[in-house]
């Protein structure tokens, strides 16, 4: 058993990307302020005085340029990782994301394909308001030709992170401002270890319901469940999703097998998210699981706003999470 | 009485620009800061065979288009082949270029099979791209066709993140992208310009000035008429050129291509030149007059071409032996091409990812 150690989410990451960069010299860093000063949020900090100024580039504020640039370089064989500041800002390339990168393989009958990382942070909480703080796994996840991963902790965050360097195709990796400095166990530096892309995990048992979840989300879904354990008895099953495209639905209704109940939920906008792609599916794919009508809760239809009583009133975290909890487990007790 | 005066098409070559390449019209001079040594009649007379059969290949794709056997967009460079065939004989099979929708000259002059071509672009299993990418979607990679492009400027930082991955492994590759004068005004191409120029890349920027941008001419949309003066504001080396004499295009890539192999950096190539054929099949061409077209096809590529090497002393026997060899070719594409089967119904949904 390798003998775990307590880091943070931040660290995790910077692991990550140190260790593929030393096991891979085809491995290399683009992005605003990730060479000398290390990265916004510090993400790539220490990287370029270990990998030096060729692997480890300041670009000028070009979203379009080095994101086409890393396509390009990517085509071509090597494996660059894009840190995009605010993934808000991805919308400025959203044609080379979208067009190019995420149809580049099909487009070229697959003799071309693009194994690259665009990673950054995202998310509200921090009253960074309406261009800084949305999410995009729903959108992202709405395009084919993109895997698009959002990992939770620490443990997942550098396991998926390898995995997404060492993946063949783009991978928009979605990190959360919210979860840099929150800690949980890692092995050890250099003890080398993947979670592989597509695969949903079981974060919390339990027998009442199923809450589908990823990201920062997580944290609030799980706070949500001991409170709900505690206070009304309700047993909530929590699935990391872990990534967002594919999806693995396999785990998810493993788990509504067991509990009868779907919930989903995201930072993203509800509407045409994530949490109606999964109800949906399981309408179409399980409807005989459901023992009760399976629900999604997302942002509401709003830009984010900075006040922070305004901010906290729409993010889906713990109390919106215990009140649609709450709401869905009554119907138990309508539909029993 | 309306306000709205009437602009006669006289009065609008008057106020138009003055670059062409019509006898009567010449480029602006820019003296070249290379030289232009006289080709072998030899290369230059593969170089007429490479050309004529891009001519016959496209206007056979015309033809298939106007009977509705191709759908979509579909664009020929008819008229604009020299750019093509002088740059790829000036570089490399391994360097990487990248182009626009504008591409089938480009994917031939590279070394792709021109059968290959035409079972693209009619959606065959035999195409280069096994008929999903069509004619906006040229792939090659063995002869370093890393792609042609649908959307306006989105290939020029592909190729600027090429010549960076060639520079990171220490070849002496180097990357030359294709765009249109319209191209000029999207961000990304001055994003990429900086980039390129900061860093130092092996690139080189190929602008096939066209002259018109789809139907509207550069001149009704451009505020200024030296298209190539832009990126000297980022420190690129910035040429303009005949687009219509392979001789001077291959000499200027050439030299362009010195450059970016020891290390000096990108270069930028307006090359002057004209589009005989519509923006696309079934172009209209109300935009333009039939005399200013039949005025340009005097500096037809394929006429300067030729006339070059009859006065180079290759005999009228000679050509005609190429003009049937080119015949050949293209009965032997369009037959490979055309008796190719469409692909299988499950390639709908493969090549999504690389498995
Ligand atoms: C971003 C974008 N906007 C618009 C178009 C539609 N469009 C296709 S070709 C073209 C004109 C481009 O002109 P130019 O760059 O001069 O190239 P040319 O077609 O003359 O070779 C336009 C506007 C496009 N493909 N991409
Ligand atoms: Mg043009």
């Amino acid at each position: 058993m390798v003998q775990m150690r307590k880091t943070t989410y931040l660290q995790a990451l910077n692991e990550a990307l140190r260790e593929e960069m030393r096991r891979d010299e085809r491995v290399f860093i683009m992005g605003e302020d990730v060479a000398y000063y290390g990265g916004l949020f510090r993400v790539t900090r220490n990287l370029l005085e270990e990998f030096g100024p060729q692997r480890v580039m300041d670009t000028p504020i070009s979203e379009q340029a080095f994101i086409g640039m890393a396509l390009g370089a990517a085509a071509v064989g090597m494996r660059p990782v894009v840190e995009i500041m605010y993934m808000d800002f991805t919308l400025v390339a959203a044609d080379q994301i979208f067009n190019q990168i995420g149809k580049y393989a099909y487009m070229t009958g697959g003799r071309v394909y693009l194994p690259l990382v665009i990673r950054g942070q995202q998310g509200g909480g921090k009253n960074y308001g309406s261009q800084h703080s949305q999410s995009l796994d729903s959108l992202y996840a709405h395009f084919p030709g993109l895997r698009v991963v959002a990992p939770a902790t620490p443990y997942d965050a550098k396991g998926l992170l390898k995995a997404a360097i060492r993946d063949d195709n783009p991978v928009v990796f979605l990190e959360h401002k919210m979860l840099y400095f929150t800690t949980g166990e890692v092995p050890p530096p250099d003890v080398d270890y993947t979670v592989p892309i597509g695969l949903a995990e079981v974060k919390r048992p339990g027998r009442d319901l199923t809450l589908v979840t990823y990201s920062y989300c997580l944290l609030e879904a799980l706070a949500a469940a001991e409170e709900l354990a505690e206070k009304y008895g309700i047993d909530v099953e929590v699935v990391d999703l872990r990534t967002v495209n594919p999806m693995d639905t396999e785990t998810i209704w493993a788990s509504v097998a067991r509990t009868g109940r779907l919930l989903a939920v995201h930072e993203s906008y509800a509407n045409c998210g994530v949490g109606a792609e999964i109800v949906a599916r399981a309408y179409e794919e399980v409807p005989h699981l459901l023992k009760a009508p399976a629900r999604r809760l997302g942002m509401p239809p709003v830009p984010i706003p900075v006040s922070r009583p305004l901010e906290q009133e729409i993010l889906p975290w713990k109390r919106h999470i215990m009140a649609t909890v709450l709401e869905m487990m009554h119907e138990r007790v309508a539909y029993a | 009485m309306s306000v709205v005066k009437t602009i006669t098409s006289s009065q609008e070559r008057k106020r138009g620009w003055s670059i062409s390449l019509a006898p009567d019209l010449l480029p602006v001079e820019v003296p070249p800061p290379f030289d232009v040594p006289p080709l072998s009649v030899e290369v230059l007379q593969k170089m007429y065979h490479v050309m004529l059969l891009i001519r016959r290949v496209e206007e056979y794709l015309l033809d298939a288009a106007s009977e509705g056997r191709i759908g979509g967009a579909m664009h020929t460079a008819i008229g604009m082949e020299a750019n093509a065939v002088g740059a790829a004989f000036a570089t490399r099979p391994d360097d990487y270029v990248t182009c626009t929708y504008r591409g089938h000259h480009h994917a031939i002059a590279r070394g792709l099979d021109p059968g290959q071509v035409i079972a693209e672009v009619l959606g065959k299993a035999s195409g280069c791209a096994r008929g999903k990418g069509g004619s906006m979607h040229m792939v090659d990679p063995e002869h370093g066709l890393m792609g042609t492009n649908g959307v306006v400027a989105a290939q020029v930082p592909h190729a600027a993140g090429m010549a960076l991955a060639a520079r990171m492994r220490g070849e002496d590759r180097i990357a030359l992208t294709f765009f249109g004068d319209g191209a000029i005004y999207q961000g990304v191409m001055h994003e990429t310009f900086n980039i390129a120029a900061k860093w130092k890349l092996p690139v080189i920027f190929y602008m096939e000035n066209n002259k018109y941008s789809e139907m509207t001419p550069i001149w009704r949309t451009s505020a200024i008429e030296d298209l190539y003066t832009f990126p000297k504001v980022y420190g690129i080396e910035s040429i303009r050129i005949n687009g219509n004499d392979v001789e001077i295009v291959h000499a200027a890539v050439s030299w362009a291509a010195e450059r970016a192999r020891s290390g000096e950096g990108p270069t930028f190539i307006e090359a002057i030149t004209y589009r005989l054929a519509g923006h696309m099949a079934g172009d209209l061409e109300t935009y333009r007059t039939p005399e200013e077209r039949e005025h340009q096809r005097q500096a037809d590529p394929l006429l300067v071409l030729r006339q070059k090497l009859l006065d180079r002393n290759v005999t009228e026997e000679a050509l005609a032996r190429i003009e049937e060899a080119v015949a050949q070719d293209l009965a032997r594409a369009v037959e490979f091409a055309e008796t190719s089967p469409w692909p299988d119904i499950a390639e709908a949904y493969t090549d999504v990812f690389h498995l």
